[in-house]
């Protein structure tokens, strides 16, 4: 019994001693160290710019052994990644915004050549107008990329997320890029408690060049990769690509499981908040799931049963999860930071959320939000305002047939 | 790498073939030439990172290919960087023991006119200045043919191409082809060249050369287009040869920046011997003729300054 006892005291003590504390920004980079990549593309862009500098300086003191491409643009970051990973290299890189959307091409190239890129997406507002600031406009624009997009909503869960991201992204059964975000300014600059893992435990968890996973660019068995792929072929690759896809959730879940027993933090595909007894819930992702996690404890003391869902694993889409989670609710509404221009309604994540619930005859009043855009900040009290509203949705029985934005300076309020 | 041995005479090239027939290329195409060489001098420890563009779709349509070297195509405008990231990828295997390191794997860029002198020139600068051991070959046909000859910053001087039309007010490309040696020179490269399937020893040496050289290096084909270029099947290397003894093109070598003419014209032809070959050309009046004769004369002039003798000789009829 001492025994057990002194042995949980010290692994707690040592535990405590990789407590650092850190910004996002620097969760990521350091991610990328503990999972050793070979190849690390790096190009700056705010508020991603502190990867880019932080690997650099891992790289120049030795702590991380990497070559690191100093590309011209994010076309070529990318492009760099997807050809050294099929050199058999592991591999890493990190934009935003307008990054990203230079990236965009290549976002195709990497999943339907399905190469194991891992990428930090530091979300960040799209221009015109030019804006440095968070919000999902980015990460949104590569939905259909063939991404497996991963949210996270601290700074241990950028660290966390990313080592699993590698465990996933090169598994011989998936073999998908895969992205996981910070959220610009409110992580990637945001200094939190950090709880490192060590590089060997890191190694051991996600293991470089697993078991049948091996080089496409191999002198000794040449293929040819990225050829033309005719009527008569192209979609048989593609279905292929959609069964990997598919086959993801698999290993996501293996990859969780495996984390929660080794370094004992556990994540699924989606988080509930007071889900068990809500009558309302609001499903969103990332850094905002806090505030609505704020918003659904002050609702609570207030005697409202309100619950939240969160996203982790956005693609691919955890549908089962989520209708299950929001089975019993007698409305729904979705937060999101990002527009779908000209959509039925305008936010992204609920034409997911609303299409998931549709087809499963799941008829339920419903109310897409959008707040947040361009860094805009969004407070507890207005989250608790769209709490309100879906109460009254609620007895109503009807869904809002459009998008309702807050936040926005009154003159220019639509609905 | 193969080829270890300088090539004087065609005995010297290798009897391998790396690059497989069968492929869709049109007859006489000369980029089919430069690409059979050029994989023959690269043997087998080569790896070959290609631009969208003729040579990749008429060569690997799933599921065959001509290729018995690792290959990868990407897009069209990045294989300088598609290369760079190959060739960080093998040094940082090598350096950690997964690769051999003993082992010397080249790493090839190849890309049409368009893919580097036009879209694909950002990411061919990146390569070039950030000093990667990569090999870039660019196969320049004077157009982008893999959409149907369209014009390209490569295009010369009144050719005409299904964008640079003849009508009232334009008569073919008004430009000047761009002068992408000189651009490679201002990144202060260790080895540059321009070659010619016309002379086959001559560019066969420049390739291994290249290949042989650590850091990035660059060598500029002259690759004829039959449909592009509106010329027979046959003559494929007849214009090419008529393109050097023309003055049209010159065969150079760069080594460190130290310029040198590989194949010398003591006498050289009238332009037009060039020009009416082909059917690109048909429009072009004597006057329009004579003002791109001038034209090379003044360039021929310049490259002789810059060699320091007459390499390019005189026109003589
Ligand atoms: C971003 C992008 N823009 C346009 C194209 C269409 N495209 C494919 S190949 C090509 C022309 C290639 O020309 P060049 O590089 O000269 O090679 P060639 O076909 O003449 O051998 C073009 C315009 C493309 N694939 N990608
Ligand atoms: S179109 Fe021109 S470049 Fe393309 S294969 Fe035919 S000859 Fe060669």
């Amino acid at each position: 019994m001492a025994a057990v006892e002194l042995k949980e005291k010290q692994e707690a003590k040592a535990r405590q001693s990789r407590r650092i504390a850190a910004k996002g920004n620097h969760a990521a980079a350091l991610a990328a160290r503990d999972v050793d990549v070979d190849v690390a593309a790096i190009y700056p862009i705010t508020p991603q710019v502190q990867i880019a500098e932080k690997i650099a300086e891992l790289v120049a003191n030795g702590e991380l052994d990497a070559e690191v491409i100093h590309v011209e643009s994010e076309h070529s970051a990318m492009s760099a990644v997807i050809a050294a990973a099929a050199t058999g290299a592991r591999v890493f890189t990190a934009t935003s915004s307008q990054g990203l959307e230079l990236m965009h091409e290549m976002l195709y190239i990497a999943s339907g050549l399905r190469q194991p890129v891992v990428m930090a997406l530091a979300t960040r507002a799209l221009s015109a107008p030019i804006n440095i600031w968070n919000d999902y406009s980015d990460a949104m624009s590569m939905r259909d990329t063939g991404w497996i997009i991963i949210f996270s909503e601290n700074v241990q869960e950028v660290y966390d997320n990313l080592i699993q991201a590698y465990y996933i992204a090169e598994h011989p059964d998936v073999l998908l890029p895969t992205v996981v975000t910070l959220d610009g300014y409110i992580l990637s600059h945001t200094v939190e408690p950090l709880e490192l893992i060590p590089r060997d435990e890191v190694l051991s968890y996600a293991v470089k060049r697993p078991r049948g996973y091996r080089p496409v660019l191999d002198p000794d068995k040449p293929m040819t990769f990225g050829p033309v792929g005719a009527p008569n072929w192209y979609y048989e690759i593609k279905i292929q690509q959609i069964m990997a896809m598919r086959e993801a959730p698999r290993v996501i879940e293996e990859a969780a499981r495996e984390f929660e027993k080794r370094f004992g933090r556990r994540y699924g595909f989606i988080e509930e908040y007071m889900m068990d007894d809500a009558e309302v819930a609001i499903v969103s992702l990332g850094a905002t799931a806090s505030l609505v996690k704020a918003a659904v404890n002050r609702l609570r003391e207030e005697g409202v049963k309100a619950g939240m869902v969160k996203i982790r694993v956005y693609r691919p889409f955890p549908a089962e999860q989520i209708a299950k989670a929001l089975e019993n609710v007698a409305a729904v509404g979705v937060l999101d930071r990002a527009v779908a221009f000209g959509g039925p309604l305008e936010g992204p994540l609920f034409l997911d959320i609303a299409s998931t619930l549709a087809v499963r005859g799941m008829v339920k009043p419903m109310a897409s939000f959008i707040h947040g855009l361009g860094g805009r900040d969004i407070f507890v009290k207005e989250v608790v305002e769209m709490f309100k509203k879906l109460q009254e949705l609620a007895r109503s029985g009807r869904s809002e047939t459009r998008t309702l934005f807050y936040g926005v300076k009154s003159r220019t309020k639509l609905n | 790498m193969a080829l270890s041995k300088p090539v004087r005479t065609v005995w010297d090239i290798p009897r391998e073939e790396q690059f497989a027939p069968g492929h869709s290329m049109c007859q006489g195409c000369g980029a089919a030439l430069v690409m059979r060489h050029l994989m023959k001098v690269a043997g087998k420890d080569a790896i070959v990172a290609m631009a969208t563009g003729c040579v990749e779709v008429t060569t690997t349509l799933f599921p065959r290919t001509s290729w018995k070297n690792p290959w990868i195509h990407l897009a069209f405008e990045n294989a300088g960087a598609v290369a760079s990231g190959i060739e960080a990828a093998l040094k940082a295997l090598q350096r950690k023991g997964v690769v051999d390191s003993n082992r010397r794997i080249k790493v090839i860029a190849i890309a049409g006119d368009g893919g580097t002198f036009d879209i694909g020139l950002q990411s061919l600068s990146g390569m070039l200045e950030r000093g990667h051991d990569v090999m870039y070959v660019v196969y320049d046909n004077e157009a982008y043919m893999n959409t149907g000859i369209q014009r390209s910053g490569a295009t010369p001087l009144g050719a005409w191409t299904t964008t640079t039309p003849i009508g009232k007010r334009m008569r073919g490309e008004m430009r000047p082809k761009k002068d992408i040696i000189g651009i490679a020179l201002a990144h202060r490269i260790p080895y540059i060249a321009t070659a010619n399937p016309a002379y086959p020893t001559d560019m066969i040496e420049k390739f291994r050369r290249a290949l042989e050289t650590r850091g990035p290096s660059l060598v500029h084909v002259f690759s004829p287009c039959t449909p592009g270029w509106r010329i027979k099947n046959e003559h494929t290397i007849e214009v090419s040869r008529l393109a050097v003894q023309t003055g049209m093109w010159v065969q150079l070598e760069i080594v460190n920046g130290k310029p040198r003419v590989t194949v010398k014209v003591p006498k050289r032809k009238h332009v037009r011997h060039y020009l009416k070959i082909q059917g690109r050309f048909r429009h072009l009046t004597e006057e329009e003729i004579e003002q791109i004769q001038r034209m090379v004369d003044q360039h021929v002039e310049e490259i002789n300054r810059w060699v320091g003798e007459q390499a390019i000789g005189p026109v003589v009829e």
